[in-house]
């Protein structure tokens, strides 16, 4: 049977069909599909953990424990779990253990750009590459066979590309291997003394596995042109590629012979050698850095074109790899110069409770350390009240720094689930070291920008069980700050206070700035039995308060006054907390006090 | 072998641009053929554009559409479909020498929304969009699918208009398209709908104007 399914469907489905018993990992474009998806499968203890580091060491210890296991990140959670990645290869592992590292080449939602093959590659670890959904499926049981054939972690690495576009997929069964018990050895699981006895077996290991890459059927050759044996035609042209570039290629240049890499670490030198003679040209198309171009290179290889023609930086299209090569194709038209192309950039939802706190910090005119999360677009117009992004957790740092470094006013912003994630030891840090910095916390009881998933303190896990919910306030207290407030969120003087409290606080302060993301189920108005407003123009004195508040669902009618969408209207009250004149009434109440027929009025 | 069909699907967040763009490539798949549909999500914000290409034929290697090669953009929202416009296939030669070449379609909404969190939008915003691509040379179909879909009682429903429009120009047969939004679409959604792409097909249904649409 066949079903259409994106990369990570595909993959969840694979390790689903593979016999994974346990997979974990922290939400990132664009890697988050796989776990949600695994977690339908009832066979699958399917998880989200605090942060990468703690869903790699976890998954670690069920592969050590004898499960078939998945991890999965976007391609800087590798970082956060560097720690454990570097490590775990001089150890090996029995189970198979696959850990899928979304790269993100264009930075479609990223804050980098990096090529995790390198990672993988100092960790000496494989590393697998599908090239469509079909294989993102097919890959997880080939990842896990030679996870336990060579007993090593395995990389597969995926790209936005590959991870967010739909295929036919080949379903197949699940398989169930059998649990191998852990077996304490010292000499296998303990650092350092015991470690160095294992060093040599790594090198050993790398080398037999870049033997196996000669045969494996993951490299595989298609020739069009030219062969192995015979010397290269003029004008022959071979490719070298690897992931969903291989598309690429199959379309601009389907006369071209292609070696295609399933495996791009360890590389198979000798085949690629011959292959690379067999041309008189060979284009290396790989998404990100060249990382098989400069092994080619390194080999002696000097008829190649690669990096120098299609370039390291941004995503790869069928058109880049056409203009590289030379084929013709009709350009876009430069519409810019003769119309205005307006930009449509995301913006905060409407009803977001991050509105209020950027609009907060804007007036305060403080400077402002945010972090990873929707709230990187307070950094936006109208706010443009953030003043740093760089990485999960990195907010209360950098505050930190600038306040050392004579900013008395700096504010750090960072969302519940990234404060989870890595920022609690920054707060401890904060606080040890004399910061009087001020912090807030976004408590959405949620992870917002990746679409909604649950966290620590959001009550519930992956799979939808009640857990217990981590207390932010307690956390927060414990770590020694003394002044904590929480506030409703889109109550503006509530929020302005508590910051401003906080920042003539001496010593560090913590506003927690709560209300639910107003993307959850639990925030539809009919849920909460609320109801959109809307501006009675029999008050409205047109005195404009309401358009600074910049709801994008307010609108001027063509008299002047603001009108308000029904449809898009969240309730979160902000608009009437600044209209003097109390002209803004939810649509279940007139103005003289009689009732509303909300359906009628939402139609008109 | 013959190219594959090449669509583009651009409109708005909360507009449905995802949700059309999948049903096409599931009503392909439905007709027997290979499909590949890709699309660009990550912040998941509303109000932002969003786009999605839809390929289908005997054999799809890449997801993405070339620039020049869509037979087809569907824009749901006029600055969007102007975004992408220079997707449609417009000119003669392509990669594929054997290929006999069609020329594309822009098939509007004919509906603005304008750019909240732009400033100065409002008074920016091109108006003369369709009219400019048309002195252009680009075939411009504009339907008025969001005053139908008022009409019809649901304004949310404008992309199944405009669903159906498309399905007039495709050669999908009709009983795949229907046998399609009957298994996707969740039931209480699922007459409105079926209703709503049948006046999107009505829309395209005059002589003259599917003449003008057909690629």
């Amino acid at each position: 049977m066949k079903e259409f399914l994106s990369g990570n469907e595909a993959i969840a489905r694979g390790a689903w069909e593979a016999g994974v018993r346990f997979a974990s990992g922290y939400p990132g474009t664009p890697s988050t599909e796989i776990l949600e998806t695994l977690a339908h499968y009832p066979e699958v203890d399917a998880q989200w953990s605090a942060n990468e580091k703690v869903a790699f060491e976890q998954g670690m210890g069920a592969a050590i424990g004898g499960l078939r296991v998945m991890v999965t990140m976007k391609m800087v959670g590798l970082n956060v779990a560097a720690d454990p990645f570097m490590v775990f290869p001089y150890a090996g592992t029995d189970a198979g253990f696959v850990v899928v590292s979304a790269d993100d080449p264009g930075m479609h939602s990223s804050q980098n750009e990096q090529d995790n093959r390198y990672l993988a590659r100092m960790a000496k670890v494989p590393v697998i590459e599908p090239s469509d959904a079909q294989e993102c499926k097919d890959f997880v049981g080939h990842a896990l066979q030679l996870s336990e054939r060579f007993t090593t972690p395995v990389m597969m690495r995926t790209t936005t590309r590959l991870a967010h576009h739909k295929g036919l997929v080949e379903l197949g069964e699940r398989i169930q291997p059998q649990q191998a018990a852990f077996r304490p050895d010292p000499r296998r699981y303990s650092v350092p003394i015991y470690r160095r006895l294992r060093r040599p077996e790594l090198e050993k290991k790398i080398e037999s596995l870049a033997e196996f890459a000669e045969t494996y059927p993951l490299n595989r050759v298609e020739w069009r042109s030219g062969s192995a044996s015979v010397a290269p035609q003029p004008g022959s042209i071979g490719v070298i590629t690897s992931g969903i570039a291989y598309q690429y290629v199959r379309e601009v240049l389907p006369q071209a012979s292609i070696f295609r890499l399933g495996m791009t670490h360890p590389l198979p030198s000798r085949t690629l050698w011959e292959f690379c003679q067999a041309h008189e040209t060979i284009y290396v198309v790989e998404e990100g850095e060249p990382f098989i171009e400069d092994h080619l290179s390194a080999l002696g290889a000097r008829n190649l074109v690669g990096k120098e023609i299609f370039g390291v930086i941004g995503e790869y299209s069928p058109e880049r790899i056409a203009a590289g090569v030379g084929k013709d194709f009709p350009a876009p038209s430069d519409l810019g110069r003769e119309i205005n192309v307006l930009p449509r950039p995301p913006m905060f939802c409407i009803g977001c409770g991050h509105r209020t706190v950027f609009d907060v910090l804007r007036q305060l005119k403080v400077t402002v350390a945010g972090d990873i999360g929707c709230y990187t677009m307070g950094a936006l117009p109208p706010y443009e009240a953030s003043h740093t992004t760089f990485c999960m957790g990195a907010s209360i740092g950098t505050a930190f720094g600038l306040e050392r470094a004579g900013h008395e006013r700096t504010v750090a912003v960072i969302g519940d689930s990234t404060f989870i994630h890595a920022g609690i030891p920054s707060l401890i840090d904060a606080v040890y070291n004399g910061s009087s910095l001020t912090l807030v916390i976004l408590d959405n009881s949620t992870t917002g920008m990746t679409g909604g998933q649950p966290h620590p303190s959001a009550g519930k896990t992956l799979k939808g069980k009640p857990a217990p919910k981590l207390d932010l306030e307690a956390i927060v207290r414990a770590a020694g700050v003394r002044q904590v407030e929480i506030v409703d969120t889109w109550q503006r003087r509530e929020v302005g206070r508590a910051v401003r409290t906080g920042l003539a606080h001496e010593g560090p302060a913590v506003v927690i700035a709560r209300g639910p993301c107003v993307r959850l189920p639990e925030m539809r108005l009919e849920e909460r039995g609320a109801f959109p407003y809307f501006v009675d123009e029999a008050l409205c004195t047109q005195c404009n308060a309401c358009f600074k508040v910049w709801c994008p669902a307010i609108t001027r009618t063509a008299q002047g006054f603001p009108i308000i969408d029904a449809l898009e209207c969240t309730a979160c009250t902000v608009c009437v907390q600044v209209c003097p004149v109390d002209a803004i009434l939810p649509l279940n109440v007139r103005s003289d006090g009689a009732p509303v027929n909300v359906s009628a009025e939402a139609e008109g | 072998m013959t190219e594959p069909t090449s669509l583009i699907f651009a409109g708005v967040g909360g507009q449905g641009v995802l949700l059309i763009a999948e049903l096409t490539a599931r009503a392909a798949i439905r007709a027997g053929y290979d499909a590949k549909q890709t699309e660009v999500h990550g912040v998941s914000q509303r109000g932002g554009g969003v786009e999605s290409h839809v390929r289908y034929g005997q054999q799809v290697h890449s997801p993405l559409v070339m620039p020049g090669r869509a037979d087809v953009v569907v824009g749901l929202e006029k600055l969007e479909a102007l975004r992408f416009s220079h997707f449609v296939r417009a000119e003669e030669g392509s990669i594929h020498t054997d290929d006999v070449q069609t020329h594309g379609v822009l098939l509007v909404n004919d509906h603005e929304i304008v750019p909240a969190s732009v400033p100065g939008a409002e008074q920016n915003y091109p108006h003369h969009a369709l009219e400019f691509l048309q002195q252009k040379g680009l075939r411009v179909v504009a339907l008025p699918a969001s005053r139908l879909a008022r009409d019809l009682g649901d304004g949310r429903m404008a992309n199944v208009i405009m669903l159906g429009a498309l399905s007039r120009m495709l050669e999908l047969p009709l009983e795949v398209w229907l046998e399609t939004l009957r298994e996707r679409l969740p039931e209480k959604y699922r007459e409105a709908n079926l209703k709503a792409f049948s006046a999107g097909r009505q829309l395209l249904s005059h002589p003259e104007r599917e003449a003008m649409a057909r690629p």
